[in-house]
């Protein structure tokens, strides 16, 4: 059984109404400290509005509770890159945190003449890379990484997923990952929340596997009750 | 005899718009700013016919306006394009209402009336142009993480909204103080033209900012000079800055195109 500041968040009853719409209902989870969360869902599911929820930029109902100290980094599904004049170097020094060269060590980009190319001219690997050193450059305790290999062709998925793995060892991080990807999910995440407004499923990353657990998130949607324990 | 006030003010004013510019021009927004500059007509005409420093009632207008578009952006989500098409012909209208019959108010007002800069008012505008540049400076970073993502830009703490109205109020600014040189009508120009022929030569934010600068100021510069010098039957600087900055853009292109510097 988990003590209660194994957890790094806990969600309670989580509400989200924007004009009208009904984007989140009732979702409560928790997520332990050095953990990957997979969340899963179909487009329209909440998955973004629950991590800009998380990050205070809507306004909600219900509660969630961050353990003390927590610093989140965040790697946003969509940029604008390709029209700006910046280079990686100009885009990494922006801010406090670590050096550029120790970021850009960190995700694996070791060629010298990636610091100074324009942020358009990247590769779709070597941009998520880019963001996900961006993300890292201020020492967070926490990942939010919404569909982190978007433009990135499937061969070079993988090996993100594999330093991503490698960072939250090393640096000791909780991982908020949102991806469809289910062989991304078995071999990385630790656990699963699905969602479609509610959540649909919570349980181990493994359970995806199961056919009946298939079942319940891409059937019809069966809201879960209010989950109070490990996601 | 060459007017060094207004030589000196051009450089400002070219500096300041080519900076603030730059950063319209990766908004998308080019045109916008455009079109904002025209919101200043009916501020103008009220400066002439009460008798106070023109740009000053330019200024109010323009920054009233922003705030109004602002605000019904955030509330109805209707792109900023539409919203600055609607108050832009909103404001034609009014200011074209007080400017009556006197019709060559209103040719000032579109082209420019260099004749307003003074010993007084050049070194105000001046001072207000490197106080612009000086706070767009700050927030320059911002805006860019903003624009890049604006999700980025909060989780990072950044008040996006704060910022980008900030920079309106120094864009209303600036637009005020050029109406001097070019006119409402170009000032779109100052805006737009040395961001883009900067764009042309630039990998890098640093080197894209200030040569925007530069362009504006050589722009501004030579065009002023040029009709002082010429004048070419004409009353006002403004078609002269285009053409300078043209020229700019235009080697900028060939540029580009043969040193492949973008691509």
């Amino acid at each position: 059984m988990a003590e209660n500041n194994d957890y790094v968040l806990k969600v309670t009853n989580l509400g989200v109404k924007l004009q009208n719409q009904v984007l989140l209902d009732h979702v409560s989870f928790n997520v332990k400290k050095g953990t990957t969360l997979a969340i899963l869902g179909p487009n329209g599911a909440g998955k973004t509005v629950l991590f800009r929820t998380l990050l205070n930029r809507v306004p909600h109902t219900g509660s969630f509770e961050w353990s003390e100290k927590v610093k989140i980094g965040y790697v946003p599904q969509y940029v604008t890159a390709s029209d700006v004049p910046m280079s990686v170097r100009e885009f990494l020094s922006i801010g406090s945190g670590i050096s550029v060269g120790e970021a850009l060590h960190l995700v694996k980009l070791e060629d010298k003449n990636v610091a100074d190319k324009r942020l358009g001219v990247l590769s779709g690997g070597q941009l998520r890379r880019v963001l996900i050193a961006w993300a890292l450059k201020d020492n967070p305790n926490v990942l939010f990484l919404d569909e982190p290999t978007t433009g990135v062709d499937m061969d070079s998925e993988e090996p993100i997923y594999l330093m991503l793995n490698e960072i939250k060892k090393t640096q000791k991080i909780t991982i908020f990952l949102i991806t469809h990807d289910i062989h991304i999910i078995q071999e990385y995440a630790d656990d699963l929340v699905a969602l479609n407004k509610c959540v649909t499923f919570c349980g181990t990353a493994k359970d995806i596997g199961k056919p009946e657990t298939q079942r319940i998130i891409y059937g019809e949607p069966v809201c879960v009750e209010t989950i109070r324990g490990e996601a | 005899m060459l007017d060094f006030y207004s030589l000196i003010l051009a450089v400002f004013v070219g500096v300041a718009a080519g900076y603030l510019g730059s950063l319209m021009v990766l908004e998308k927004m080019a045109l916008v700013g455009d079109a904002l500059s025209h919101v200043a007509l009916p501020g103008l005409a009220i400066g002439i016919t009460l008798h106070f420093y023109p740009p000053l009632g330019a200024f109010a207008f323009l920054f009233v306006s922003a705030i109004i578009i602002w605000q019904i952006q955030r509330v109805t989500k209707i792109s900023f394009e539409a919203l600055v098409g609607a108050m832009f012909t909103l404001a034609l209208a009014i200011g074209i209402l007080l400017y009556g019959d006197k019709l060559e108010d209103l040719e000032k007002a579109f082209f420019g009336d260099i004749s307003q800069v003074t010993i007084i008012t050049a070194p105000i505008a001046i001072g207000l142009c490197v106080v612009a540049i000086i706070f767009t400076k700050f927030i320059y970073n911002k805006l860019v993480l903003a624009m890049i993502s604006e999700d980025l830009a909060i989780a990072r703490g950044i008040k996006v909204a704060r910022v980008n109205l900030l920079y309106l109020f120094l864009v209303s600014v600036v637009v005020a103080i050029s109406i001097q040189i070019v006119g409402t009508l170009l000032v779109g120009f100052l805006v737009i033209v040395p961001a883009i022929a900067a764009k042309n030569l630039s990998t890098h934010m640093k080197r894209y900012s200030l040569l925007s600068s530069i362009f504006g100021a050589v722009a501004g510069f030579s065009g002023v000079l040029l009709w002082q010098v010429f004048n070419f039957g004409i009353p006002f600087p403004g078609p002269l800055v285009v053409f300078a900055g043209i020229a700019i853009f235009a080697v900028t292109i060939v540029m580009n195109w043969r040193l492949k510097i973008t691509s």
